[in-house]
């Protein structure tokens, strides 16, 4: 309630020191006037933080993780919620923009007081909130697969670390199922993650006896849109030998990179492109119909087929019609939004098990913690490294806009932040450490 | 049963002694080499053979739930173990199909196209051929040249001939490997040369003469693929000059011809797009028959809608504010917010979908290395029509007289008796008008969001700037310079470091020709 009173500041330096004289005379008194300023429940729910962008560039990736983190809210509730309080979830919009996730992620730390935040999707973003998280001692779930090379104490990273997607999907590439591919065209959107990613990638190709002529990378910036050009190199580089293209491009970016590939005819069977960040909802703008057999590497599939999956998705589909939501019976669901489902009721396990929303108390509960996922693998937190174990699946797209997985692994895999493909990773310690 | 698993795998190797049907042969192949299979299958087809490889193409093999036993899904849709033909129960619904991958699927082409090579149809034979090709399975050989023998149509005949050479290049004879090098050298598909590299070097080719014919056949076909390559590069210049030239033919009029810095002309490109979308789903809701169609209807409208809000934009702002450039810029900079944010509240913050009409999807193939698509080509042909319509009414209309007559001197115009007020309304909702059209055009490349006009309303202000203000040549050229060397650079420096150049070289330019490409002679603007 106290953060109430301060929305409530501007009116005047005298209400503040009027307060100032009422909390140290009477706090029973505060309490209750505290109560008739607020909605009578607010006294008793746990705020929790929702940061992703609904406007902009990104949007198109991170509008459904909003909806789902809500969705799994309600979920929490409706089961009576934890310790006995409801979750109350708070949303703000970063609009795509880095400099604003950091003035938001500090609004919600500070001004909401949220006990844990649900966000991000690019790295950049991540990045940007980081030093906000770790100044003021805050909690963030991070749903999305990423570069590694980081490991906060503050934050809970429910996507995949390199090893857990990057690497089995080139591997795959490689092997004769997957085409056996000898040149590689990396190709990304212009920033942390898939600079980081494609370095790891060079690295572990080059273990691997791939040579540095047969492998080209190209970048773009956000929002890019004329990618003639790209298909076109694509092409005249895949002359020279069995090509697969691994694409990180980020965001709205990838529907004019699709329709470009299938309007210049660049088939699947000739030159595959496997994505990083393209999934069941980027797809959905796009006619899905020229890119069958084009790929993508997750650790969920919309198509995996398990009870837990077939009744996640029916309840999702059932909330969002009761929301309101447009097109609630055909939503999709996919892999950063599993990631974000996983991360709100491991949070919340943990919670319980702790017995308080408390930073410290919740992060030592994690570790370990268990939870039955929609991928139909029964997903844990590592007890060190913050980092869940994963299992992969590399699904092909077909012609309705979902994916066919065509391999996965048999187990879930533990998380290498720390690639051993980045020279002097090995000296980096398992556990987690306040970034200087 | 994972024991048995090899022992079925080795029966199965050993198909000629043992009668392993190719259904179970099929269904107990490790994933990596059930492409394989399939390829040796493809010149010896046969009844059982297709109706295994039907079977996994249309999806009816599952893997059972514990992963041990194959099933088939009969076309009463009851299941059945292929191992021992019984009945099982269960439910199709939740089980995993055998993945049908691109390796399998590619496999799966060559097989139907064995079939095609006969085929009356010559495009069927021709994409048959094709697909033969890619597939690079010596044991099609005799097929492909008892086939040729007996081909009527030349170019079919022609497509055979490449196809088996790229076979023969691995035979055993000297001089069939010569000839097929000399058939492959007329080949306009890249892919060739990775095909007669080996044969150039020492490793892969002991012939002294077939390294030296192969080696000439390589430096032939890049020959040929440099001409495609350039002509590659042009169509790539052209097709992003004239989508900034659509951009900024509005803002040509607007700011060029009256003068007015109009920050929200981006907001018109954004209007007409999602004029587009609007119109799609009253296709999609009312006559989902004719949805092809509906492009050319969005032209109008998107027209119609931009005109009149560029016209109220005048009446109502622009008006009171002529003669102070500042301002201007700071107000229409307002209404472009405003309008953005209108249309967030409308349609929502996220990006809508517009979709390609079935004939802009595609391309034309020149040659296996060059594709223009569609939607391209069409974009280049719509903008020389918007200019040449522009260019009439601003030349060959009473409108355009009175507009030129007010750009050129507005106080003498006024006092021969044209309404300068009305025409600057007329024109000014002619420029919004004429962003709303490149809207349309823009929805069908790009994506359509709130956010559209702001990407490209700097690119739009650099070209009418570059190209000299006042003139709609100077725009033509300014937009297609910038299209053309932006493609240039991109491929060398990356499409980041591309655009930075570009427009350090636009400052440079504009410092020492602040009048553009193109200046209007005279004492024509303030």
């Amino acid at each position: 309630m106290t953060q109430r009173n301060i929305h409530t500041n501007h009116q005047g330096n005298l209400m503040a020191s009027t307060r100032r004289t009422f909390l140290k005379s009477a706090p029973l008194v505060l309490a209750a006037a505290g109560l008739l300023s607020m909605p009578a429940f607010a006294a008793d729910t746990i705020k929790v933080g929702v940061l992703h962008s609904l406007s902009g560039t990104m949007a198109i990736s991170e509008t459904s993780l909003k909806d789902m983190a809500l969705f799994a809210i309600d979920q929490i509730n409706a089961k009576g919620g934890v310790l006995g309080k409801k979750l109350e979830p708070v949303v703000v919009d970063p609009a795509s923009n880095w400099p604003l996730f950091a003035e938001k992620a500090r609004q919600l730390l500070s001004k909401d007081k949220v006990a844990v935040t649900f966000g991000c999707w690019t790295s950049v973003s991540r990045k940007s909130v980081l030093p906000v998280y770790e100044e003021l001692n805050g909690l963030l779930f991070y749903p999305v697969q990423y570069e590694g090379e980081e490991m906060s104490p503050n934050v809970f990273y429910t996507g995949a670390a390199p090893n857990q997607q990057a690497i089995p999907a080139v591997e795959y590439l490689m092997s004769k199922e997957g085409g056996a591919a000898k040149r590689f065209f990396l190709l990304g959107t212009d920033y942390v993650y898939p600079r980081t990613t494609n370095k790891i990638l060079r690295a572990f190709l080059h273990s691997k006896g791939v040579k540095d002529e047969d492998i080209q990378e190209m970048y773009t910036p956000f929002g890019h849109s004329d990618y003639q050009t790209i298909v076109g190199n694509i092409k005249k580089f895949a002359a020279g030998g069995k090509t697969a293209v691994i694409s990180t491009i980020n965001g709205d970016s990838n529907v004019p990179f699709y329709k470009e590939l299938g309007n210049q005819g660049l088939k699947a069977t000739d030159v595959p492109v496997v994505a990083f960040s393209v999934g069941e909802e980027e797809l959905k703008g796009i006619d899905a119909k020229p890119l069958v057999g084009h790929l993508a590497a997750w650790n969920y599939f919309m198509s995996v087929k398990n009870p837990v999956n077939s009744k996640w998705i029916a309840d999702y589909r059932a909330w969002a019609k009761k929301k309101g939501l447009a097109n609630a019976d055909k939503l999709v669901t996919n892999d950063p939004m599993e990631a974000t489902y996983v991360g709100i009721n491991m949070w919340a396990e943990a919670v319980k098990k702790a017995g308080t929303t408390d930073v410290a108390a919740v992060t030592k509960a994690m570790a370990g913690i268990k939870f039955a996922a929609p991928s139909g693998f029964t997903l844990e937190m590592d007890p060190k490294n913050h980092h869940l174990h994963k299992p992969v699946m590399i699904g092909e797209i077909q012609s309705n806009g979902q994916f066919s997985v065509v391999w996965k692994t048999k187990a879930p895999i533990r998380a290498q932040p720390w690639s051993p493909f980045i020279p002097g990773n090995d000296k980096k310690p398992d556990t987690p450490v306040k970034s200087k | 049963m994972q024991l048995f698993k090899p022992l079925i795998l080795l029966l199965s190797l050993c198909s000629s002694l043992v009668a392993a049907s190719p259904l179970t042969e099929l269904a107990h192949a490790d994933p990596a080499d059930r492409a394989g299979l399939i390829t040796q299958w493809t010149v010896q087809a046969d009844g059982p053979r297709r109706q295994a490889v039907a079977a996994l193409e249309e999806g009816r093999l599952f893997s059972s739930a514990d992963g041990s036993h194959v099933l088939l899904q009969g076309t009463d849709g009851k299941l059945s173990d292929v191992d021992s033909g019984q009945l099982v129960a269960g439910d199709a619904a939740s089980l995993d199909t055998l993945p049908v991958n691109n390796s399998v699927r590619s496999a799966l082409e060559a097989f139907h196209a064995a079939g095609d090579l006969a085929d009356p149809d010559r495009n069927k034979r021709l994409s048959a051929i094709q697909a033969l090709q890619d597939s690079a399975n010596p044991g099609l050989l005799p097929l492909l040249l008892s086939r040729q023998r007996q081909e009527q149509d030349s170019q079919v005949k022609q497509a055979l001939h490449m196809a088996s050479a790229r076979l023969q290049l691995a035979s055993p004879l000297v001089a069939q490997r010569l000839q097929a090098i000399g058939v492959l050298a007329d080949s306009a598909d890249p892919a060739t040369v990775s095909l007669l590299a080996p044969l150039a070097s020492e490793a892969g080719e002991q012939d002294a003469s077939v390294r030296a014919a192969a080696s000439q056949a390589i430096s032939a076909i890049k020959t040929s693929q440099w001409r495609y390559n350039m002509l590659g590069y042009a169509f790539s210049g052209i097709s992003l000059g004239s989508v900034l030239l659509l951009a900024a033919l509005g803002l040509a009029i607007t700011y060029g011809l009256l003068g007015v810095i109009n920050m929200a002309h981006g907001e018109m490109l954004m209007i007409g797009a999602y004029a587009s979308y609007v119109v799609q789903n009253l296709f999609r809701t009312w006559w989902p028959g004719a949805f092809d169609a509906y492009l050319l209807a969005a032209l109008p409208v998107a027209f119609a809608v931009t005109f009149v809000i560029g016209m109220a934009l005048e009446r109502l702002i622009i008006r009171h504010l002529y003669g102070r450039p500042l301002e201007t810029l700071l107000a229409t900079w307002g209404i472009s917010l405003m309008l953005i944010q209108a249309v967030r509240i409308l349609f929502g913050a996220q990006n809508v979908e517009v979709a390609n009409p079935s004939w802009l999807s595609g391309g034309w193939e020149i040659t296996p290395a060059l594709t223009l698509p569609y939607n391209r080509l069409a974009i280049i042909a719509f903008v020389a029509a918007v200019l040449v319509l522009t260019w009439l009414v601003l030349n060959k209309t009473r409108l355009g007289l009175f507009v030129r007559a007010v750009t050129q001197n507005r106080r003498m115009a006024d006092s021969v008796g044209v309404p300068t007020g009305k025409v600057d309304m007329l024109a000014f909702g002619l420029g919004s008008g004429i962003a709303g059209l490149g809207g349309v055009a823009l929805s069908q490349i790009g994506n359509v969001g709130p956010e559209l006009g702001q990407g490209y309303i700097v690119d739009s202000f650099m070209v009418v700037v570059l190209g000299g203000v006042g003139q709609l040549a100077g725009t033509v050229t300014g937009a297609m310079g910038l299209g053309i060397v932006n493609k240039i650079l991109e491929p060398s420096l990356g499409a980041v470091l591309g655009k930075i150049l570009i427009l350090g070289f636009i400052i440079l330019f504009i410092q020492k020709r602040p009048q553009g490409l193109f200046a209007l002679k005279g004492r024509v603007l303030d």
